[in-house]
């Protein structure tokens, strides 16, 4: 879905960074500041609730890539869907910096937020948050409305968008006229009218039946392999997160206990937690030819992409070839898959 | 008040120890405190504070002398009444009166007013609109009973007032909901204030508004306004409250104003549950507006109230039957606007956009014309009105030549063995040792705070001299919510074993909330004559209500599986009404009885026009005499008494609802 390298694609840290979050808290209760400040380096989840407070996201440290689909993955309560308010500051953080483009989105004055919100940011919500009033056009052309753009010009906008994720002939309706997954679709066309860099998915499938879901998911990439937003996308669902992302967060109890590309995670899992998700995920679906190539030698017929994942290369081992060559993003070969590396994924698991 | 503890006794004592304490302690000076100490049974003359006499001359006070720099009190009341006055004329005008040029008798009609068809048919169009055709159906029956039966000019009377206070109700009631929901401080202060305002019988603000206003159809629609507000700007909060978080995140997100926010997002969101409110202003109005006849309102609350006054029994039935027909049209047409939600938008010209607005403007044109060569079409014909006035007359008279030995024993045995003993028996206690009793339920039932409101509420009416009049007010509306349980209790335990019996009951008892308070007096009247038992067959007739109402609630509120379960372990029918049911639905019930004593006190003070000797006829005086402080302290005793009931009884309910483990106490 993305052909960059994420982790070569930045060698300008700024350049390839949209949005990085840096020490950032988030306590609810009374005069959490205070007791934040009072407690320093002695901020465990413990003493906070001691206090009286709820620690809701702890010392968060991440960066989000551009172009990147960065999913933050956690169980109901983990603090996922405040850390993505943080972001969007919806809800202003205890302590820590949020950096949008670089800028520090904590100084902005309330101008420059309503600002930056109207242009650069879009935001599709677990219950798709539809205005009950307005009909789909009406609900799409929303976001414009709010600028002041002339009706003529949203309209049109806002077809463009219905039509993108294929609603086309709907307009008219109202949202309750709709299913589950259309009003999604609503929402998803909404958040993209004003054309932002930075898209916030705030669980936006969780709410639909498992073949819809599935459905939606593959609408999404397909939208994404044309827009390349750079996605923060909330979960709770760890199939959903190995499908989608090029990262992800794993958030326990309000902390990240682990980030990294799917392939990290489902290798290298870092803790228990990490791994009982993890350990029901097949490999071969995961796993990428780079990773278990080894030198050229020899020769070999066929070839395959680095980044493909080794269940789609496996197909060309039919034919009793014992190599597959694996080539780069311009051509050029880097390595060899060999039969039983791959087989011994297929079968392990 | 709930997360005060609740106290238990010491260790050692029975729980009803302390009851027992307090108990002898009242009894003694109940028999003997007399001679010892007088002012614990009667507030010395001397020593009552002059409340009323302050009142009454901060209020002259107000009206003449205050000012705020650039404006006097006066020009603020002259302000709000021409507010109100201009848009009330122009409606009067079109609904009733037509527009003149001239004043008085000397008056010169320029246009006539709405053709009484143009106007059914409107009212009809609209209910075309909001709920098809049988919603169409029932508004134009409503309109054509009220012009059949002659009441069509006090009905738009009515009509155009309501008209006016209802916007403006509405819009009020919004602007206030917001801004509480908006600032917390808002929301804490203005609380107790609508607590009052709800709970103050309505005469008693009657009487200042007369004062600030002057008499007439302006003084009624304020009066009006405060009486339908409250229920808008707590709806109001409360819908704001409830809009699900996403879409506040979702108008940040897409960058909102704070206006943007509000009006695009948040009020849109919530039309469903507001239009509830815009509903609960509608029949507040209506009912408010017939009361404050008595201040001006005119319209077919004075037929009402002229009719009582000549007991002329059938003419006041069929001004209020009117009434009631008013209030099915709007209460229904609201229902149904509320309930239609928004439609998809039909593509075309202004004409295919609005059919019904079109029609609508179409039969006002067309009615008008021909009603000018035509008089039926302009003015319904007088040949063809009904009156049932008389027969309903002959009725009564016939039952009071008839039956009148047996009405008159049934009405002396219940006031000689009931209601007199009773009355002397509340009259003969030292409020000293009711304040302690109500003190220490409080107490026990909600903690120190309820106990120190109890105290002191019941001491402020006692030092304010009107603790004679109090008693009888608690000894009238005590019985009378007695008995109204003692019929809404069974009546609602049969009505909700059987569906069809509920269906039926269910029309019986909207039908009787619909009416307008004042009709309840009339039969009772007829038949009795005026005195405390007529009043008390009112109030019950009024209070019954809310006790069939919540009884059948709460009973069918309760969890089937338990039921079940129940019937499982082989509990007879009986066992599982008593031991099951009627457990379960108590705080339900409790919650019911509370209603029932509101209604039964916003009741009472109507009774006053039957000669009743409590609280409600301190505030009638004070209304005739336009002395603002005397009733306003009527009125707050009342209200106090209210207080007193409302919180004893959420406490006890909250207090059965924790022990049965439903949950938080509701409403």
């Amino acid at each position: 879905m993305n052909d960059d390298d994420p982790a070569a694609a930045a060698p300008d840290p700024a350049e390839g960074l949209t949005l990085q979050c840096r020490h950032v808290w988030k306590l609810f209760g009374a005069r959490a500041d205070e007791a934040l400040r009072d407690l320093g380096d002695g901020a465990t989840a413990e003493a906070i609730v001691a206090r009286g407070l709820v620690p809701a996201v702890r010392d968060v440290n991440l960066s989000v890539r551009r172009g990147e689909i960065f999913v933050i993955m956690g169980l109901s309560g983990s603090g996922k869907s405040t850390l993505v308010r943080l972001m969007s500051r919806l809800i202003e953080p205890t302590a820590g910096e949020i950096l949008f483009n670089g800028q520090n989105l904590l100084t902005a004055s309330d101008k420059e937020m309503v600002e930056m919100r109207r242009h650069k940011m879009g935001m599709v919500f677990q219950h798709f948050a539809l205005l009950p009033h307005l009909s789909v056009l009406g609900n799409v052309a929303f976001p414009l409305e709010v600028q002041g753009v002339a009706r003529a010009e949203r309209e049109a906008r806002a077809r463009k968008m219905i039509a993108l994720v294929g609603l086309a002939g709907r307009e008219e309706a109202l949202p309750r006229q709709l299913s589950g997954g259309q009003q999604q679709r609503v929402g998803i066309a909404r958040s993209l009218a004003v054309e932002p860099e930075l898209w916030f998915l705030d669980e936006p499938f969780s709410a639909l039946d498992p073949l819809i879901r599935r459905e939606m998911q593959d609408e999404f990439i397909r939208l994404q392999s044309v827009l390349k937003k750079t996605i923060v996308f909330i979960t709770h669902d760890f199939d959903e997160a190995i499908r989608l992302a090029d990262r992800i967060a794993i958030m326990k109890d309000g902390e990240i206990v682990q980030q990294g590309t799917p392939e990290e995670l489902v290798l290298n899992p870092a803790t228990d937690y990490v791994r009982e998700f993890t350990q029901a995920v097949p490999k071969a679906k995961v796993v990428r030819a780079e990773s278990v190539m080894v030198a050229a030698e020899g020769a070999a017929t066929a070839t395959v992409g680095a980044r493909t994942v080794i269940a789609d290369a496996a197909p060309l081992f039919l034919d009793g070839a014992e190599a597959v060559a694996v080539t780069d993003a311009g051509g050029a070969v880097v390595g060899h898959l060999r039969r039983a590396d791959v087989t011994r994924l297929l079968m392990g698991g | 008040m709930a997360d005060a503890p609740v106290l238990s006794p010491p260790r050692g004592l029975p729980r009803w120890a302390g009851w027992g304490i307090v108990l002898l302690a009242c009894v003694a000076l109940w028999l003997w405190g007399a001679k010892a100490a007088p002012w614990a049974f009667e507030w010395p003359r001397h020593a009552t504070i002059p409340a009323a006499r302050w009142i009454t001359a901060f209020t002259k006070w107000l009206l003449n002398d205050a000012s705020f720099g650039l404006f006097t009190f006066q020009d603020l009341t002259r302000f709000i009444a021409a507010v109100i006055d201009a848009p009330y004329r122009v409606v009067l005008s079109v609904l009733s009166t037509g527009f003149l040029d001239g004043q008085g008798s000397a008056a010169v009609q320029i246009t006539p007013p709405l053709a009484w068809i143009a106007v059914l048919a409107s009212f009809a169009l609209l209910g075309l609109w909001a709920g098809g055709r049988g919603l169409a159906a029932l508004v134009a029956a409503c309109f054509l009973f009220i012009a059949v039966f002659g009441q069509w000019q006090s009905a738009m009377v009515t009509l155009a007032s309501i008209l006016v206070a209802v916007p403006l109700g509405v819009l009020g009631g919004l602007m206030l909901g917001i801004l509480a929901w908006r600032h917390r401080w808002v929301s804490r202060a203005i609380r107790p204030v609508l607590d009052l305002m709800q709970t103050i019988p309505v005469f008693a603000y009657l009487v200042p508004i007369l004062f600030l206003f002057g008499f007439g159809p302006t003084a009624a629609v304020v009066a009006t306004l405060i009486y339908a507000m409250p229920p808008m700007t707590r709806v109001t909060e409360l819908a704001l409250a409830r809009v699900p978080s996403e879409l506040s995140d979702l108008g940040h997100m897409v960058g909102c104003t704070r206006r943007q926010m509000m009006w695009r997002v948040m009020v849109p969101s919530a039309r469903e549950a507001l239009m509830v409110g815009v509903n609960q202003v509608i029949m507040l109005s209506l009912n408010m507006v017939i009361i404050a006849s008595m201040i001006g309102a005119g319209g077919l609350g004075f037929d009402v109230l002229s009719a009582l006054r000549r007991l002329d029994f059938g003419a006041g039935l069929e001004a209020g039957f009117a009434i009631v027909a008013l209030a099915v049209a709007l209460d229904r047409l609201s229902q149904a606007a509320a309930a239609r939600g928004r439609r998809p938008a039909v593509p075309g010209g202004v004409v295919a956009r609005h059919p019904y607005l079109i029609a609508a403007l179409a039969v006002i044109v067309v009615a008008g014309v021909a009603g000018l060569l035509i008089p039926a079409i302009q003015s319904y014909p007088e040949a063809l009105q009904l009156s049932t006035g008389t027969f309903w007359s002959r009725v009564v008279e016939w039952i009071n030549v008839n039956y009148f030995d047996a009405l008159e024993a049934v009405k002396n045995f219940f006031l000689l063995n009931l209601l007199i003993p009773f009355k002397r028996f509340l009259l003969g206690l030292p409020w000293l040792g009711v304040a302690a009793l109500l003190a220490f339920a409080g107490l026990r039932l909600g903690g120190w705070r309820l106990a120190l409101l109890n105290a002191a509420l019941v001491t402020l009416i006692a030092v304010t001299g009107q603790w004679e009049k109090a008693m009888i007010t608690v000894y009238l509306c005590g019985i009378s919510v007695v008995i109204a349980m003692l019929i809404g209790l069974p009546v609602g335990i049969l009505a909700a074993n059987s569906d069809r019996l509920w269906s039926w009951v269910r029309v019986i008892i909207d039908t009787l909330q619909t009416l307008p308070s004042f009709v309840y007096l009339m039969p009772a009247v007829m038949l009795f004559r005026v005195g405390d038992f007529t009043a008390m067959i009112a109030i019950v007739a009024f209070a019954v209500a809310p006790a069939i109402r919540y009884t059948v609630l709460g009973l069918k509120g309760v969890d089937p599986r338990l039921i079940e379960a129940g019937r499982a372990m082989g509990c007879t029918e009986g066992q599982i009404l008593t031991r099951i049911r009627l457990k379960l639905a108590l705080p339900e019930i409790l919650l019911g009885l509370n209603q029932t004593i509101m209604f039964a006190l916003s009741m009472l003070v109507i009774t006053a026009l039957v000669g009743t000797r409590d609280l409600g006829q301190e505030v009638y005086i004070a209304l005739t005499k336009a002395d603002p402080g005397r009733g306003l302290v009527a009125g707050l005793a009342v209200a106090f008494i209210a207080i007193i009931a409302d919180r004893m009884i959420h406490a006890g309910a909250g207090a059965a609802r924790a022990r049965l483990g439903l949950g938080e106490a509701r409403a």
